[in-house]
């Protein structure tokens, strides 16, 4: 039955003990089940925010912004405790994690590019303005064509 | 013994030894799973460059707030975090199945694999209860001077600005005799069809409260084939997850694993799972939260 056991050339586990795997696993559990629970409060606050009189359009933006953190540290914690990626040798981590770095580029250029598109057409395409200038009068608030433009 | 040492070795990578300390299949496994964050990745910035390009849209609160039985009652947010528990316990299972394997233990691993099954069944259903509900579900919006009623399709986004005022008023005038009594069934359940068909357009339009209408015009269209071609994809994703966890319970009963002596195709099986549930939290977070 030897030839069918993996390679003795991989001598590297990430098992670890009984007592210490179920701990683990209790912990990651009940911390992804936590940060759920705060993003569904916040989206529910965004939601009473965003339902009142004069939305505060930077208080959603900065709540918007600590969900996308809250998700991060979710992903972190299936990344590396679920999928074991964490136990793995540095270089193995390395080889996925760098690439992905790509994204950090991707996310940005790709959303400038669409927020530049849209200032583009509320300056010279009247017709798509419309929608703009409705939406400025009935939030009289909000300040106008916002260079952030996040909504 | 040195000759069926140096065969062996050969049959994992051909080089005698083992990069990264890591089984091949399970190394190609990351490598794969790392395009598809990428495709998927390409999809989300894809949507959120368009979002970012218009000037409104549709808020998820008021998109996703229906829950199974509770009528027109308005639930946002609690469908979607009963699919996003199930995901994430049916994790845990599979963290569990895999640690079984590791311990060689084929009870465990039938077991936990069972209840991973089930959880990903349990989330393709709730997905295609949401899905229908988004197709078939009507509602008011002002197209061209009058009220239709229309679902959320790829064609189609019944979520634009809220209309209010005499727009309302008078788009009710222009509408459908048709339209109207059906309107007017959507918020009185007491009057039955039939009486309501036989009665005049001014009478239904004076049954309605315009205040309570909640007519929007039309959203942006891209929502439908965003939402649908990323769920749906995630979709396909789980599909084949549960697919490939059936596959694995099966080979675990016929002893495949156990006479092979590891059971680390349990382990590739699981990363690929782990993977879904990591997508979902980016859907979840795109969609339904921001």
């Amino acid at each position: 039955m030897s030839q069918h056991i993996i390679s003795p050339e991989i001598t590297f586990h990430t098992e670890h003990s009984d007592a210490d795997f179920k701990s683990r696993v209790r912990k990651t559990t009940i911390l992804l089940s936590v940060i759920t629970i705060i993003e569904l409060g916040i989206g529910l606050l965004i939601y009473n925010i965003h339902k009142g009189e004069n939305p505060n359009h930077t208080l959603v933006l900065m709540f918007k912004g600590a969900v996308c953190i809250l998700t991060l540290a979710k992903a972190y914690y299936i990344v590396s405790v679920f999928m074991h990626l964490g136990d793995e040798i540095r270089n193995m981590i390395m080889t996925i994690v760098v690439p992905l770095m790509l994204f950090i580029w991707f996310i940005f250029a790709f959303i400038y590019d669409g927020n530049s598109y849209k200032n583009l057409r509320n300056t010279y395409d009247k017709h798509f303005q419309e929608s703009a200038v409705e939406k400025q009068e009935k939030k009289a608030e909000a300040p106008a064509a916002k260079p952030g433009g996040k909504e | 013994m040195a000759t069926t040492a140096t065969a062996h070795q050969t049959k994992w990578w051909s080089g005698g030894k083992s990069p990264f300390n890591m089984e091949y299949g399970k190394l190609m496994m990351w490598y794969f799973l790392m395009s598809d964050a990428f495709t998927f990745g390409a999809f989300l910035i894809s949507y959120g460059s368009i979002r970012f390009s218009q000037n409104f849209w549709a808020d998820p609160n008021v998109v996703f707030n229906a829950f199974p039985g509770a009528g027109h009652a308005n639930l946002p947010l609690a469908f979607v975090s009963v699919m996003t528990f199930i995901l994430i316990i049916s994790s845990v299972t599979m963290v569990l199945a895999v640690h079984a394997g590791h311990k060689g233990d084929k009870a465990g691993v039938t077991k936990w694999i069972a209840w991973t099954i089930v959880g990903g069944l349990a989330f393709l259903s709730c997905q295609a209860w949401e899905w229908h509900h988004l197709i078939t579900g009507e509602h008011a919006v002002l197209v061209d001077g009058h009220v239709e009623l229309i679902g959320q399709t790829m064609r189609a986004n019944p979520w634009g600005k809220l209309v209010e005022g005499q727009a309302v008023v008078d788009a009710l005038k222009n509408t459908s005799h048709d339209n109207l009594v059906s309107l007017v069934s959507m918020h009185d359940h007491t009057t039955s069809h039939d009486v309501l068909s036989a009665m005049s357009n001014d009478a239904l339009i004076n049954k309605l409260d315009v205040a309570e209408l909640h007519i929007r015009e039309k959203g942006p269209v891209a929502f439908g084939g965003y939402f649908y071609g990323i769920t749906g994809f995630h979709g396909f994703h789980v599909f084949s997850g549960v697919v490939i966890n059936i596959i694995m319970l099966i080979m675990t009963q016929k002893n495949v694993f156990e006479k092979k002596g590891h059971y680390l195709m349990i382990e590739k099986a699981g990363l690929y799972w782990h993977f879904v549930d990591l997508v979902w939290v980016f859907v979840f977070l795109c969609f339904y939260l921001i």
